[in-house]
């Protein structure tokens, strides 16, 4: 944006925020610097991108007509109270967690708004504080490519159509989803929508989101449904409810995954100085992944199945 | 996305729509001072200022338009010509404040909860209706209930503490004494920056794998001048004498991918992947191999491949009876 072009669109933001009726195109011309001077059809295109530029702001551009004017054309203000960011004052105490929790977004695309909302605070006499040296520092990564298509169709209520690649090997599959929200765990974005082909609920990761993202369908027609609870779907992706329990021996000092997990814990009989643990889970090859890696430290003990998961693991790597 | 660029000429008009009303309530404010806050040179700044003084009200008149008052290295804003408020947060904007807010309200065990309640409940109120978008993103964070408290004792305190942590590379728990730095949460974890006295270097140790915590009697010394850890790269950064390993991946294991940073990825013609990557211990590499079964192979080193099949060989035998 040219130097001149700033000044005529903030002499454009103080005359329509100075009037309280609606000004003509006409009258917007002769107060406003910079349009003067032009031939009507250039002025005409030059205001229409303006009033986009200053839409995009975020500027609320009011368009009616004054009750007693009987000109057909409709005419042009910003209403205070639309305009303005509400009263605020904060603590410093409260200050300080909110300069904290700003910095969530340091490396994300998000970080050039929360910027840009800092200083509006600022503007509005908030004052920044120092958080205590014993403060929690958040941070969150979005380097996801589709993040910003997903988050855009998530706010314009639209929806997406994009190639993914599931999980286990499958080929990548054209994908139409009806998106309720994205949700980061374990500093990974997930998008939760509706599968209209499956007419399901899905978590997509997005890191399996192959190229373009395209969004579908107008602005307003997706509406996720009542009571969507994006913490419980997040809580139910760190969750793999338990449904069986292992009984595993472990040598002295090691295992330590599983003895922490474990449900109980005893001497093994058998093995001077192991242990053994009951651990649930609900998927023998699940099992099998927390088992495996510790090698001849970890045994299964029971049940057959899971035992046989890890023991098909290691014969395909020592034969 | 909207509000980015605050620096140029780009991201003008919004910075100059914040900078009359931020002037406004700082009468005196140090013109150094209004640079930093607004990210420009000061030099950028008094071009924004230059540009403020031919703008204002309908007319146009000495009376109308936005003064500006220097006064050595001090700015006095005399007439906002009706610009007296900031505008109103954008969707981007609230959702920005409003989502880290909330993930910092819901981390388990930090002690500023009662502030970020009341700082989320306040910027809610300013946003209104922007503030809706933000119900639709939900960052999902793990404190750890048992020993942040601890640590943010000791680091308010500025005191040393021990810590009981376990090593996953090699399955063992380490006892250490740690000059705490600071707390981090990263990728919706939660660690501790310290200067560890047993490595004698900085050190993150993530919480949830801190098996025991005591602040000791000692003051926290940090030797003068220690850094904090670079993190714009993400929290592994493979050196350059770590063992470089080449993994052939079933596209069963293909999240190993997406899970470690890799030297690069390669599509191989059976549909799996053939990855490069750093080890800092050879542990780790070999529990990842056994783990992965038929899904993965060791291409390289071929030493390494060999200790696989020891191992896994090893453990054969102890399901044999």
């Amino acid at each position: 944006m040219s130097e001149r072009k700033t000044e005529r669109l903030l002499n454009l933001v103080i005359c329509l925020l100075a009037t309280r009726r609606f000004l003509s195109v006409q009258e917007i011309r002769a107060a406003v610097p910079g349009y003067g001077q032009d031939a009507e059809e250039s002025f005409r295109r030059m205001f229409e991108r303006d009033k986009e530029e200053l839409r995009e702001l975020g500027i609320p551009l009011e368009t009616g007509t004054n009750s007693h004017a009987h000109d057909d054309e409709p005419g042009y203000r910003i209403a205070r109270r639309d305009y303005e960011l509400p009263e605020i004052h904060l603590e410093p105490d409260e200050a300080a967690a909110l300069g904290l929790a700003a910095r969530l977004w340091q490396s994300a695309p998000l970080a050039g708004a929360t910027g840009s909302a800092l200083l509006k605070l600022q503007a509005a006499g908030v004052a920044p504080a120092p958080a205590a040296p014993g403060a929690l520092e958040p941070r969150i990564g979005a380097t996801e490519p589709a993040f910003e298509a997903c988050l855009r169709a998530v706010q314009d209520g639209r929806g997406l159509r994009f190639t993914y690649r599931a999980g286990g090997g499958a080929a990548p599959s054209e994908r139409q989803v009806e998106p309720w929200g994205v949700v980061s765990w374990r500093g990974r974005w997930y998008l939760v929508g509706l599968d209209t082909d499956r007419a399901a609920e899905r978590v997509f990761r997005m890191s399996r989101i192959v190229g373009e993202v395209t969004a579908t369908g107008e602005r307003g027609s997706v509406v996720p449904p009542a009571g969507l609870d994006l913490r419980a779907t997040a809580a139910r992706m760190a969750r793999d409810e338990p449904r069986e329990t292992a009984r595993v021996a472990v040598r002295p000092g090691a295992g330590w995954e599983l003895r922490r997990s474990a449900t109980a814990t005893a001497d093994d009989p058998d093995r001077e100085g192991w242990s053994i643990v009951d651990v649930g889970f609900s998927d023998p090859q699940r099992l099998a992944d927390r088992v495996t890696g510790y090698g001849a430290d970890a045994v299964v003990l029971s049940p057959p199945a899971a035992r046989e998961a890890v023991v098909a693991r290691l014969r395909e790597l020592a034969s | 996305m909207t509000g980015s660029g605050t620096g140029g000429t780009a991201g003008q008009l919004p910075r100059l729509l914040a900078l009359v009303p931020y002037l406004l309530s700082r009468p005196g404010v140090r013109l150094a001072e209004v640079a930093e806050t607004f990210g420009v040179s000061e030099e950028r700044l008094r071009r924004d200022l230059n540009l403020l003084w031919v703008c204002g009200l309908p007319g146009h008149g000495p009376g109308d338009l936005i003064d500006v008052e220097f006064e050595g290295d001090t700015i006095t804003l005399l007439e906002p010509a009706g610009v007296t408020r900031p505008l109103r947060l954008t969707v981007d904007e609230a959702l920005a404040l409003i989502v880290a807010l909330r993930a910092l309200a819901d981390t388990p065990g930090l002690s500023e909860h009662d502030a970020v309640d009341r700082a989320l409940v306040k910027v809610e109120q300013a946003a209104g209706a922007a503030a809706g978008a933000a119900a639709r993103v939900e960052v999902s964070v793990e404190g750890e209930q048992r020993v942040l408290p601890v640590i943010q004792t000791a680091l308010d305190e500025r005191r040393r503490l021990h810590l009981s942590y376990h090593v996953p590379g090699r399955d063992e728990t380490t006892e250490r004494d740690v000059d705490p730095m600071r707390l981090l949460l990263v990728e919706g974890r939660s660690y501790l920056e310290g200067w560890c006295r047993r490595a004698e270097g900085v050190r993150l140790f993530r919480l949830d794998r801190v098996d025991a915590v005591a602040v000791l009697d000692l003051p926290a010394e940090p030797p003068p001048g220690v850094r904090h850890r670079d993190l714009s790269q993400g929290l592994f950064r493979p050196g350059p004498d770590d063992l470089l390993v080449t993994l052939a991946l079933r596209p069963g294991a293909a999240w190993v991918a997406d899970y470690h940073p890799c030297e690069s990825v390669t599509e191989s013609a059976d549909g799996g992947l053939v990855v490069r990557l750093r080890a800092r211990d050879t542990g780790w590499v070999r529990r990842l191999a056994l783990r992965l079964g038929a899904q993965g192979r060791v291409l390289a080193p071929a030493t390494l491949a060999e200790q696989v099949r020891a191992d896994a060989a090893l453990a054969l035998a102890a399901y044999a009876d």
